[in-house]
């Protein structure tokens, strides 16, 4: 296979059958959820569900004063890669470009010096990410394969992207099909990771809500 | 399977619901979770991670309601809920939570910790995998009526006491009146100063009341056990002494998880609602203050602060009651660092001051609000929780600490005007 025909590959049959799994995966993982629903509840209720529910999906962004005393370097990280991420996948121009093909929408773009200096940013989150998992205790405890897996496949698309935008390591066409292949991968393993907590973590945050604002405490 | 393994899974499945799912799907491993919870913060020991708690809960969800467990199921490798698994997870679950619920106001994809584990529980005891001291509290609560083996002579013999002692008459069996008071057992035992305070309360402010010779106790040890049958049991005889009086509202007492149980699970678990409305004791005794019914002639001079019961302030949304009623009654309140909902567990509620296995790990526990009280130098600690308050007694002696702990209800009732 060459290059051409490699980058051809990624970008064709193997983009579709990413994608279909991912959409159809994470379908089926949010219908598991919704379909098993929950019991109404007999007791009077002191406060509503809706508001607080919805108040805590927002608020749950933010940690409370003293979770961020008692652990500053994960939250800082987590901050740092999300929001790397979020730039990086969706403000880069020919991200949006890409958007544009498949979705029919577009948005302004950020100029690319900056997205590139925010994903050298994310990569060093990341890496650091790593080295936090394998030294705090608590993380090292809870950490099994899928979160080194989930940690590869995240790392992966930004390393690959960075090193196809500076034409590193191996020839443009053969790089930007790695990185390609690379975020092919992060979205078929998408409904079966733990990175469902992109969609479900808003979910989560709602059913928290609700059931403490249904007592009259803002969660 | 052992069949106890069996009776694990099966009450398992009965607790996961979208919530549950949504839960499990979401957990990153942040481990944040861990710096909310006080068996770790004052341990360091990783295990006590509140989510690592429900890992007997997850295998289930993970193995039979996602799709890719169940494929691994099929394929003999998912990971199975086993009786190996049940015995070492027993201590995680019952010594070291107290579902304070405080690793739920900190999750940032908002899992509502407490509650997967007060589910991860109904499966435990239907294992019978729960702490003996907590098995036999909840034996003696349902065949005798209370977890502290407390019967109707026993409260008779502390009613007469405090109808002595302050001249009034404390009702018992009084069908019609408006409220019917519950107690905990470690009240009638330890503090029947709440009862004398009661008497003394209402009747300066003309409340109708009146105590049930049927049904007194408040405490729930099927509550703190996670047996929802035990806990609806119990529950049940409330809502017939209730019934039997005719009352229109059950006064929940200064006791976290009664109220938790009664208010919160209570309908949900008997499956209809009640007849009559349940009101916390503070909350009472706020409406009172409002209408101009609670007066006070002086105040408590002493530095004073409050510890909030989490099943109470926390998970039971009694927040600005217990600090109006103390600006009423103190004139030099002032709070801990985190008070409020976000404030620490004493380190002794949903069970673990009923299991003896625990009392080490409580007692280290204890530190944290050891240290927030050290940073305070307050004389006086006011709490609205039995259990709170002989915990914090024991802890204070042990720790060699000068500080008076008392209830509520009882302070208000030695200043009434």
């Amino acid at each position: 296979m060459t290059s051409v025909e490699f980058l051809a590959w990624v970008r064709g049959p193997m983009f579709q059958i990413a994608v279909a799994i991912f959409v159809v995966g994470v379908v089926i993982r949010l219908i598991e959820i919704f379909a098993l629903g929950r019991k109404a509840d007999l007791s009077e209720p002191r406060g509503g569900e809706t508001m607080p529910g919805i108040v805590t999906v927002f608020r749950r962004s933010i940690p409370d004063p003293g979770t961020f005393k008692r652990s500053p370097f994960t939250i800082v990280l987590g901050y740092l890669f999300h929001i790397g991420l979020f730039i990086t996948i969706l403000f880069f121009v020919p991200h949006i470009e890409l958007f544009h093909d498949v979705l029919g929408v577009q948005w302004p773009g950020l100029p690319t010096p900056l997205v590139d200096a925010v994903a050298i940013i994310s990569i060093f989150a990341m890496l650091a990410i790593l080295v936090n998992r394998l030294r705090n205790p608590v993380l090292r405890f809870l950490s099994n394969g899928e979160d080194y897996v989930v940690w590869a496949a995240t790392l992966l698309p930004l390393v690959t992207g960075y090193f196809a935008f500076h034409r590193m390591l191996f020839p443009y066409q053969t790089m930007l099909g790695l990185h390609i292949l690379s975020v092919e991968i992060l979205l078929i393993l998408f409904p079966f990771t733990k990175l469902m907590h992109f969609f479900t973590s808003f979910v989560a945050r709602w059913y928290n809500g609700a059931a403490f604002g249904r007592r009259g405490v803002q969660s | 399977m052992s069949s106890s393994e069996d009776r694990a899974v099966n009450a398992f499945r009965e607790q996961i619901d979208g919530p549950i799912a949504s839960y499990l799907s979401s957990c990153v491993h942040c481990g944040l979770c861990a710096h909310a919870c006080l068996f770790f913060t004052e341990t360091e020991d990783p295990r006590y991670t509140p989510i690592n708690k429900v890992e007997p809960l997850r295998r289930v969800w993970k193995s039979e309601y996602t799709f890719f467990g169940k494929l691994a199921s099929m394929l003999g490798v998912a990971k199975k809920v086993t009786d190996d698994l049940l015995e070492e997870w027993e201590p995680l679950i019952y010594d070291a939570c107290t579902l304070c619920g405080r690793c739920s106001m900190v999750c940032p994809v908002g899992n509502d910790i407490s509650y997967m584990i007060r589910k991860t529980r109904e499966g435990m005891v239907a294992a019978g995998y729960a702490p003996d001291g907590l098995k036999g509290a909840t034996q003696r609560a349902v065949t005798i009526g209370s977890p502290m083996g407390v019967k109707f002579p026993a409260l008779q013999v502390q009613i007469h006491n405090v109808e002595r002692e302050t001249g009034l008459t404390v009702p018992v069996d009084v069908h019609g009146a408006d409220y019917m008071a519950l107690l905990s057992s470690m009240e009638i035992m330890n503090f029947p100063e709440y009862i004398g305070a009661l008497a003394k309360i209402f009747d300066k402010a003309g409340v109708s009341w009146t105590l049930c010779s049927e049904a007194f106790e408040a405490t729930n040890s099927g509550m703190q056990i996670g047996s929802s049958d035990l806990e609806g049991e119990l529950l049940q005889r409330v809502v017939d002494g209730a019934e039997s009086l005719g009352v229109k509202y059950v006064i929940s007492p200064e006791c976290g998880h009664a109220y938790y149980a009664l208010r919160w699970e209570g309908p949900n678990v008997l499956g209809k609602k009640y007849p009559f409305q349940v009101i916390h004791i503070l909350e009472l005794l706020d409406q009172l203050r409002l209408k101009g019914k609670l007066k006070v002639e002086d105040k408590v001079d002493e530095k004073l602060t409050f510890h909030d019961p989490c099943q109470i302030v926390r998970k039971g949304g009694v927040v600005e009651e217990p600090r109006s009623l103390l600006s009423l009654v103190a004139s030099d309140f002032v709070e801990m660092e985190d008070a409020g909902v976000m404030n620490w567990c004493c380190g002794a509620g949903g069970g673990v001051s009923a299991n003896e296995r625990a009392q080490p790990l409580k007692l280290a526990a204890f530190k944290r609000k050891k240290s927030q009280l050290e940073a305070l130098g307050a004389g006086t600690m006011v709490t609205a929780c039995a259990n709170c308050r002989i915990n914090m007694e024991e802890g204070l002696e042990e720790n060699n600490m000068q500080i008076e702990v008392i209830g509520l209800t009882e302070t208000l009732a030695d200043h009434l005007a």
